[in-house]
């Protein structure tokens, strides 16, 4: 489904992404760590194009995203995002934040639209809050809410960039709950995250990164009893025992 | 004490005057705010040539008097055989003129919209145009609707360029009914006091949607 070989990227001088070569199958749960810094946003941002790469082949859903003639838009409304800062759009109610790509995108009636929103929103269950607007929800709520706008344009890949980083640790358990329920459910998902134990129990695989470069790639049980790699250990001993 | 008969004998003129001020003023206001977007778009946009457009726009039209640019529309296009008539040229002029200074104001409220939001509007497979008018605009005009403001009394108070080129606004007839007779002082007066009529309830209008819009956000 998402195919990453030999992906270089450079801002100017700064070399981002290092020869980058993964695969993530349909349905397969990857969850990318590694130290601030490492290249981890960056990668799953190129997925949906929001950065471009300098050099290699990015295939996703088996279109050339970096191709003149691919049609982005077209790609991209089968890839949802959520970001760190949920940025849902302040001026629209929850419903209308939900609402807005599948009428303008996809094109479904109002009606359509609405009920789909309300559907995702039961799911991830919030839907009292169709009506508020984002500054009037927590964030646990903010970012369940931009899930469900991610789900209701339905794609086939949902990223997420560090869905959890901004929240306040009582809210992050219903946020990863929400996910964990997605991951069950089949959905490719790929995952920015420093929520070890999301890692350890939701994904297929782990790819750690660390200056650019995806030093490991394993499943979690053998990632995290036993890294191969030196850098992921000395990771993984600083953020799992304070 | 003011001369009010003069008020009373000319306010044919006058408000014929107050008609067509209040008429060139909306017609620019409009079409100024519509042009200054999209020029404010133009300088944005992640397309060179239409930044350089944009840019060449608003430092060309705004480094220069606003009389001039409506003297091109009236005296400079018949030379190409466009042949407007007075009102339409002030009123052109006016719109090109103001839309240089809004798109400058627009142009602040975009870049402080933050960037995520263009992020999520175009992941989630809308278009930049789509991202633009839907989501980043609303959000920049409400930001910037005190400046904005503050170009919407320009613009009334600079549709009086158009008694100028006889433009048969509120300046025009103050000018005719000073020299009909020979009063000058009330004649004006009572000239701005039509302007007023027009800026104070504009100026208002403004801050009750500033404070009507900070309470929804």
């Amino acid at each position: 489904m998402i195919h990453f070989r030999q992906v270089n990227k450079h801002y100017g001088n700064f070399h981002v992404l290092k020869d980058i070569n993964l695969s993530i199958h349909q349905g397969e749960v990857v969850v990318i760590i590694g130290p601030s810094g490492s290249g981890k946003s960056t990668l799953v941002r190129c997925i949906n194009r929001l950065e471009t790469i300098t050099s290699g082949e990015l295939i996703v859903d088996s279109v050339k995203v970096n191709d003149k003639n691919t049609d982005i838009n077209n790609l991209r409304r089968n890839i949802g995002m959520v970001f760190q800062h949920f940025n849902l759009y302040p001026h629209k109610t929850v419903l209308q934040n939900i609402t807005l790509a599948p009428m303008k995108v996809l094109g479904v009636s109002e009606k359509e639209a609405k009920e789909t929103a309300m559907y995702y929103l039961e799911k991830v269950g919030i839907p009292d809050k169709a009506n508020a607007y984002p500054a009037e929800l927590s964030g646990g709520q903010q970012q369940r809410v931009a899930i469900a706008r991610g789900l209701a344009m339905k794609p086939k890949i949902m990223l997420f960039d560090e869905p959890t980083s901004a929240l306040d640790p009582e809210t992050i358990g219903e946020v990863l709950d929400v996910m964990k329920k997605l991951a069950k459910e089949g959905m490719t998902m790929v995952v920015v995250t420093h929520e070890m134990g999301f890692a350890r129990e939701v994904a297929d695989r782990i790819v750690f990164m660390d200056q650019g470069r995806i030093l490991e790639e394993a499943p979690p049980e053998q990632f995290f009893a036993n890294p191969r790699e030196e850098r992921a250990r000395l990771f993984l001993s600083r953020i799992l025992n304070h | 004490m003011l001369n009010y008969s003069i008020l009373i004998e000319h306010w044919d003129m006058y408000m014929q005057g107050f008609t067509n001020t209040l008429k060139s003023s909306f017609l620019a206001l409009i079409s100024s705010l519509a042009l200054g977007t999209i020029i404010a778009v133009f300088r944005i946009a992640p397309v060179r040539p239409l930044n350089w457009l944009g840019t060449a726009y608003v430092e060309f039209i705004r480094n220069i008097p606003l009389i001039l640019i409506v003297f091109v529309f009236f005296v400079g296009l018949p030379t190409i055989g466009i042949r407007l008539d007075s009102f339409t040229a002030g009123t052109l002029g006016l719109t090109v003129y103001t839309a240089a200074f809004i798109a400058e104001v627009i142009r602040a409220g975009i870049l402080a919209v933050p960037k995520g939001q263009m992020e999520a509007g175009r992941s989630s497979g809308l278009t930049y145009l789509q991202t633009m008018r839907y989501i980043i605009l609303p959000q920049a005009i409400k930001m910037v609707i005190p400046p904005l403001g503050n170009q919407f009394i320009n613009l009334v108070k600079n549709s009086s360029v158009l008694g100028v080129i006889a433009g048969l606004d509120l300046m025009y007839f103050g000018d005719l009914i000073s020299s009909e007779t020979f009063v000058t002082f009330d004649v004006y007066i009572f000239v701005a006091m039509f302007y007023l009529i027009l800026t104070v309830p504009l100026s208002l209008g403004v801050g009750f949607l500033e404070r009507r819009l900070a309470r929804s956000r």
